[in-house]
């Protein structure tokens, strides 16, 4: 009886968010895979010419762009993701060892993470700006010619270099704070006790620090890529809509995945578009799933709850 | 090797800049070899003089030796000591063998040489076969014994223990005690061991050295502190059930409570606090000192009479007598006060007159 009661308290505590999540997170995933299976759906009128198994995923994988955004996806995550939780971990354990300003220097550290993405996309923009950006500038002091990264007819590896250090840079804030709680959290007495046994620094970091820390190291890693094979506001802070820098042509373009389900979607008005950008998006999310579940695989041997 | 401690002031400032002293002006030499106990109520400053000794904090004053080597200014990794903390500290994922050989690879020892101190150690200590474990795959007293090990693999000159035994329950407590008494004598190392147990300090120390406040109250052999002690606070720290303490006068060279002559005393007229050790009553029909009994606890061996405090009635004084006397709340018992398991104090400083 009390137990009874006890459910309906939760069901009713729970209601306002499962009504919300009902509305605009379980309806449109399971209206996105309804949508993959209508043969030549009419956005406009909502009609179909039944149901396809793969016509749609077909017209997705055989546009030329899939396989650009295939290309870029895959680039972008797999660089920038370990280079930047590299990166975080580093400057997270640094950090956490500065004793004095150690709070202003977090400040810092994560006032990125605050910022409008787009905004800091448009300040990236800047730097790499061939004519008056920093960077130019400060290679410039070493002798190097001014490189075009993204202006007018820039190549496809400058400008991806230009996005790969945005993106980089764009993710640290999150995964510094995340590690560094963590780090906090880890008892002092370790450190006394490798202090004690002469353990060199190296050895301190590599066999106590980063496997005290693997649970966080996982969490951030799995997010991170999931967050990388999402990625699109950098391209448009940083390209603007054509995701591509000015004057250049289609296959130099930037575009990624979900650039592919937006571009899509921005034709939806065209027959079977709107069940294309369901495909492209349920073959993202199909990609990110496997993704997970094999480094879910890896995490049961190398992390140590 | 004697460790010596010269000296030794350890002053913490906190945020707001207040100070506090944790260790004043501590002198004392701890003989090469022998198990010694370092016994306080908590906050009065052994941990951090245990803490001093093994280099994680610095004194604001004072030398430490290890022999006639100055190592007030050595690091912790350079004096050859090996720590125990409170806590154990072992490195959850690692197991039982990674944890003791951790020390090794540190200093770069060879693999096999490293694999078998490690198996003898832990051999030594007891947990041979559970080398592949994990720390948390084993109970309080083993996870004990790994860091033991752990801290005795790298042949340290001194062995500093931390509250060794105050995460085990009361029964594991006294069979590691026993344990670590073991691995000290067939080691032969030097072992300091900090400890707010009165009991545990004095059961299995060679020497305790008794700190308050951050002061050295007295140093000696257990029974010799138990039996002279220098102030209250040593009579009053050692022993249970704890001594008795009593309001009490001197005149004329005689020691009185309630106006009867309990013991003499060759001091001058004042107001003393007289302690007596609950063993030190001997019941006697022509005794010297009159008491109801307000409550009696029987546990076989002995039993303990329990007596109302003369001035607060919350509190009550403890008598261990031989178990053949059947004595029943409300009695009225006569006994005599053995001279040396009575001590008269100083009202104002403590100090033993």
């Amino acid at each position: 009886m009390l137990e009874r009661q006890n459910n309906l308290k939760a069901l009713f505590y729970l209601a306002p968010a499962m009504v919300l999540l009902s509305v605009f997170t379980f309806y449109p995933l399971f209206n996105a895979f309804f949508l993959a299976f209508l043969r030549d759906y009419e956005f406009l009128l909502r009609s179909a010419k039944g149901f396809t198994l793969f016509g749609n995923f077909k017209n997705v994988i055989t546009d030329p762009d899939f396989g650009i955004a295939m290309k870029n996806t895959s680039i972008i995550t797999f660089i920038s993701v370990p280079i930047s939780v590299i990166i975080a971990l580093l400057i997270s354990v640094a950090l956490n060892s500065v004793k004095k300003l150690q709070g202003a220097f977090q400040t810092i550290f994560f006032l990125p993470y605050v910022t409008n993405a787009i905004a800091i996309g448009m300040a990236f923009a800047f730097i790499f700006h061939a004519d008056y950006g920093l960077l130019n500038t400060i290679l410039g002091w070493f002798g190097i010619n001014p490189i075009n990264w993204v202006g007018l007819n820039a190549s496809w590896s400058n400008a991806m270099f230009a996005l790969l250090v945005y993106t980089i840079w764009g993710g640290l804030a999150f995964k510094i704070m995340v590690f560094l709680s963590g780090l906090q959290s880890i008892d002092k007495q370790y450190y006394d006790a490798a202090r004690v046994d002469a353990t060199p620094r190296r050895r301190v970091l590599t066999k106590i620090t980063i496997p005290l820390l693997s649970p966080m190291i996982f969490y951030i890693t799995v997010t991170s890529f999931i967050g990388a094979f999402k990625a699109y506001r950098t391209i448009i802070g940083m390209f603007g809509e054509t995701l591509r820098p000015p004057g250049t042509l289609s296959k130099d373009s930037l575009i990624t995945i979900v650039g592919l389900v937006y571009d899509a979607l921005a034709h939806a008005d065209a027959t079977g578009k709107m069940s294309e950008a369901a495909a492209a998006s349920i073959i993202l999310f199909s990609i990110t799933m496997i993704f997970t579940l094999v480094q879910m695989q890896i995490s049961k041997r190398r992390v140590h709850f | 090797m004697d460790i010596t401690l010269k000296e030794i002031t350890k002053i913490f400032q906190a945020k707001d800049k207040s100070e506090t002293v944790a260790v004043n002006d501590f002198n004392i030499t701890i003989p090469s070899g022998k198990l010694i106990g370092l016994l306080g109520p908590s906050g009065c400053g052994k941990s951090t003089t245990l803490y001093m000794i093994a280099g994680l904090l610095t004194p604001n004053h004072g030398r430490i030796y290890f022999g006639d080597e100055d190592v007030t200014d050595m690091a912790p990794e350079d004096r050859g000591i090996g720590l125990v903390f409170q806590n154990y500290a072992l490195y959850p994922h690692m197991t039982v063998r990674q944890n003791i050989m951790f020390p090794l690879e540190n200093i770069k020892v060879p693999k096999e040489e490293a694999l078998k101190r490690a198996q003898d150690m832990a051999d030594l200590v007891g947990i041979g076969e559970l080398m592949n474990r994990k720390p948390k795959q084993l109970s309080g007293g083993q996870q004990q014994r790994v860091a033991i090990a752990r801290a005795l693999v790298k042949k340290p000159r001194v062995l500093l223990l931390d509250e060794p035994l105050s995460n085990l329950d009361a029964r594991l407590r006294l069979a590691t005690r026993e344990e670590i008494k073991r691995i000290q004598r067939e080691t032969g190392i030097t072992t300091i061991f900090v400890t707010h147990d009165q009991e545990e300090a004095m059961s299995i120390s060679d020497e305790i050295i008794l700190m308050d406040l951050g002061i050295k109250q007295q140093v000696g052999e257990p029974q010799d502190v138990y039996d002279e002690p220098k102030n209250l606070f040593v009579a009053k720290f050692l022993g249970t059930p704890p001594i008795n303490l009593m309001p009490g006068e001197i005149k004329n060279k005689q020691v009185l409570i309630r106006g009867s002559k309990v013991t003499g005393k060759a001091a001058k007229n004042q107001e003393v606090v007289v302690g007596i050790r609950p063993e030190g009553f001997e019941i006697d029909p022509n005794g010297i000192m009159e008491l109801e009994v307000y409550m009696v606890e029987t546990i076989g061996r002995d039993t303990t009479l329990i007596i109302k405090n003369f001035n607060d009635s919350a509190k009550s004084y403890r008598i261990i007598v031989d178990a053949r006397h059947r004595i029943k709340p409300g009695d009225k018992v006569k006994f005599n006060i053995e001279s040396d398991k009575i001590f008269v104090f100083n009202r104002e400083t403590g100090e033993r007159l």
